[in-house]
């Protein structure tokens, strides 16, 4: 028999923690740190090469601890592998211009896309990869393990506990992850509390927490003043709601953030309910809580809404509301980003959302060039999973149309709706992708698809619906891609009499096929039509913030 | 500004109402208006743009609507301030159902 291997340590991350931990205790630290000594900290407790996790999505952000780090000496830090959801701010780019960090992995860049491109092309930072958010929450328990993350929290006690508020967001993954693999878990918070209103995370996951000398960041993303909705888009909306949420009876869906899906939710106590479909579609949601959602909400059309986060101003109705919201016994609402985004994936029956480029495959693609946008969650909630098993009638429709009557498994409805023009008359469908060029000069593995076509089931535009599950060939495909793609390059090109067919087989459907008229068409037609209508319907509960008060 | 003329042959319309007004003249948007023609197996259309250039995609969205509607023995003018052709095929939409009485 032979020894087991002596020179093999069993525990190093745990000895890597201990070491960190009492260079800490030797300068001093314990669990609370003083805020001006945040920066010694960070350089004593993380290590050259370790792999950091930034919190930070498209609303809460860690932003004192990022900016904090980025002005550690880079002869103490460096060549750090930073895993983030999102690159939102300056100071997570001056990471990389500053030498701290190296190589990152992430999900979406969103206002940092232009001088990360610039950073790749100088070849000033390494990209693992482009993920969507499961895909890298699911790496920080394979390979991607942090060693010290950096997250944000609304309060903490003496004990250092943390409350997250509603944005909980993506908190409870990271720390799921540092803390119990041997890492440091390190927290801004807004402020030291006697009693929290409930515990998010629990004090013996969380090694350090500093007060943030002002309050995290967090951006009112998903605000839609109504105000900027147009007659288009309530066309399409219509288009929408009749041929597709009718025609399915979508009850469990995921919206896009864009104007055209909020001109949907404030046509749901008006149209929708009009054409006898309340309590038939739209009732249970994957959904940030958007405030153009709060008139189908008051009018007793949605039942259920789980968030992958909060949004500004929408605390007070979302309190009042929790039959509708996850909320904690405290009685503010509890988001969590996986989670939301599980329920996105495989119990959602629909996700709809736009995009910036279509193909004539269906591919779609929100990057263009010079700008590394990345895809956040959009790719998650926009693809079919093949590993769901139960069904539901609008599962199963698509599933048939697709696959014929004995299909053995259903689809999920990929809904991407577009205008064939965006500003500045440029089209929407194109021959190829941008992302292609970027995939080139970026040496890219793989050209920065949001959705695949092969998941695209229909395309709305303000010309009609193209229904990609009737489609049997690729050529089918293309003209029923081109026969809605408006009067765009893509769209002059198509074969009309190809078209004609695609629509006598209600491939294609126009406003009229449909049995609309274009006169109802209007912006009367929507729920509310300003934010200070959305107020009102709210009862006075939202509070929308500055910039969106306009009276 | 750029005035654009066109004229297309098209099944009659009926009428329902000696002219329709729709739209407005704002940003991205249009005003149109129409009103009886001399050719009643035609139509003809005066557009005032504020961009220039989009000449030819006027005309396809024109000549698509007029294939697929009847609008001869109309005359429709237009004041555009860049509206994208989607805003313009609803607005001639929503025009000439006010036109006809709804009767396409």
């Amino acid at each position: 028999m032979n020894a087991p291997n002596p020179i093999r340590a069993w525990d190093s991350r745990r000895q890597g923690r201990q070491r960190r931990l009492e260079r800490a205790a030797s300068l001093g630290f314990e669990r609370r740190i003083a805020t001006p000594r945040i920066k010694e900290l960070l350089e004593a407790v993380i290590e050259p090469r370790d792999r950091v996790c930034l919190e930070g999505n498209n609303q809460k952000q860690a932003d004192f601890l990022s900016e904090a780090l980025a002005d550690c000496n880079p002869e103490r830090l460096h060549d750090l592998h930073m895993v983030q959801s999102v690159l939102a701010l300056a100071s997570h780019v001056d990471l990389f211009e500053r030498g701290i960090a190296s190589k990152l992995d992430f999900s979406f860049s969103g206002p940092q896309g232009g001088r990360l491109a610039r950073l790749v092309q100088d070849r000033q930072i390494e990209i693992g990869a482009i993920h969507t958010y499961l895909e890298l929450f699911g790496r920080y328990f394979v390979d991607l393990t942090p060693n010290v993350c950096l997250i944000a929290a609304q309060a903490v006690d003496a004990a250092g506990n943390l409350y997250t508020g509603p944005n909980t967001e993506d908190t409870p993954a990271i720390v799921e992850a540092t803390a119990f693999k041997g890492g440091i878990v390190i927290a801004q918070v807004n402020e030291l509390v006697d009693k929290l209103p409930r515990v998010d995370v629990p004090a013996d996951w969380v090694d350090f927490y500093v007060v943030a000398p002002r309050p995290n960041y967090i951006e009112p993303l998903f605000t839609r003043d109504p105000a900027q909705i147009t007659d288009v888009q309530v066309l399409m909306a219509m288009m929408a709601l009749k041929g597709i949420y009718a025609e399915y009876g979508v009850k469990r869906l995921n919206h896009g953030i864009g104007f055209d899906t909020a001109a949907i939710e404030l046509l749901l106590p008006t149209y929708a309910t009009e054409l006898g479909l309340k309590g038939k579609i739209c009732t249970h949601w994957a959904l940030n809580p958007h405030p153009t959602l709060i008139p189908a909400i008051e009018s007793g059309c949605v039942e259920s809404i789980h968030s992958f986060g909060s949004e500004v101003g929408m605390e007070n109705y979302i309190a009042a509301r929790s039959d509708i919201f996850f909320t904690g016994a405290d009685g503010s609402m509890r988001s969590n980003r996986a989670f939301s985004q599980t329920a996105g994936l495989y119990a959602c029956d629909m996700f709809i959302g736009s995009t910036l480029q279509i193909d004539l495959a269906g591919n779609s693609s929100t990057a263009t060039l010079g700008r590394i946008t990345g895809f956040g969650g959009a790719p998650n909630m926009g693809s079919d999973p093949h590993g769901r098993r139960h069904a539901s009638p609008a599962w199963l429709k698509a599933g048939r149309e697709a696959g014929g009557p004995d299909a053995i498994r259903g689809r999920k409805l990929v809904v991407q709706m577009v205008e064939t023009f965006r500003e500045h008359m440029a089209p929407v469908f194109v021959e190829e992708l941008d992302a292609w060029k970027l995939k080139e000069s970026m040496g890219m593995d793989l050209p920065p698809i949001m959705i695949y076509g092969d998941d695209v089931t229909h395309i709305v535009t303000e010309e009609g619906i193209a229904n990609l599950l009737l489609c049997r060939t690729p050529e089918e495909r293309e003209q029923a891609i081109r026969g809605v793609a408006g009067f765009t390059p893509v769209g002059m090109a198509r074969d009309r009499k190809m078209v004609e067919q695609l629509r006598q087989r209600g491939i294609i459907r126009r406003a009229e096929d449909l049995g609309i008229d274009p006169r109802r068409a209007n912006r009367d037609l929507l729920a509310a039509r300003s934010v200070k209508d959305l107020v009102r319907w709210s009862g006075g509960l939202y509070a929308p913030p500055t910039r969106f008060r306009n009276w | 500004m750029e005035n654009l003329e066109f004229r297309f042959t098209a099944h009659p319309a009926r009428p329902a109402a000696g002219a329709a007004l729709c739209g407005v003249v704002g940003s991205g948007n249009m005003e149109i208006l129409i009103r009886p023609g001399d050719e009643a197996d035609a139509c003809t259309v005066s557009i005032k743009t504020s961009a220039r250039g989009f000449g030819k995609i006027w005309e396809a969205v024109i000549a698509d609507f007029a294939s697929r509607h009847p609008v001869g023995g109309t005359r429709i003018a237009i004041n555009d301030m860049g509206a994208t052709p989607a805003v313009v095929t609803l607005r001639l939409a929503q025009a000439l159902g006010d036109y006809t009485g709804g009767a396409q």
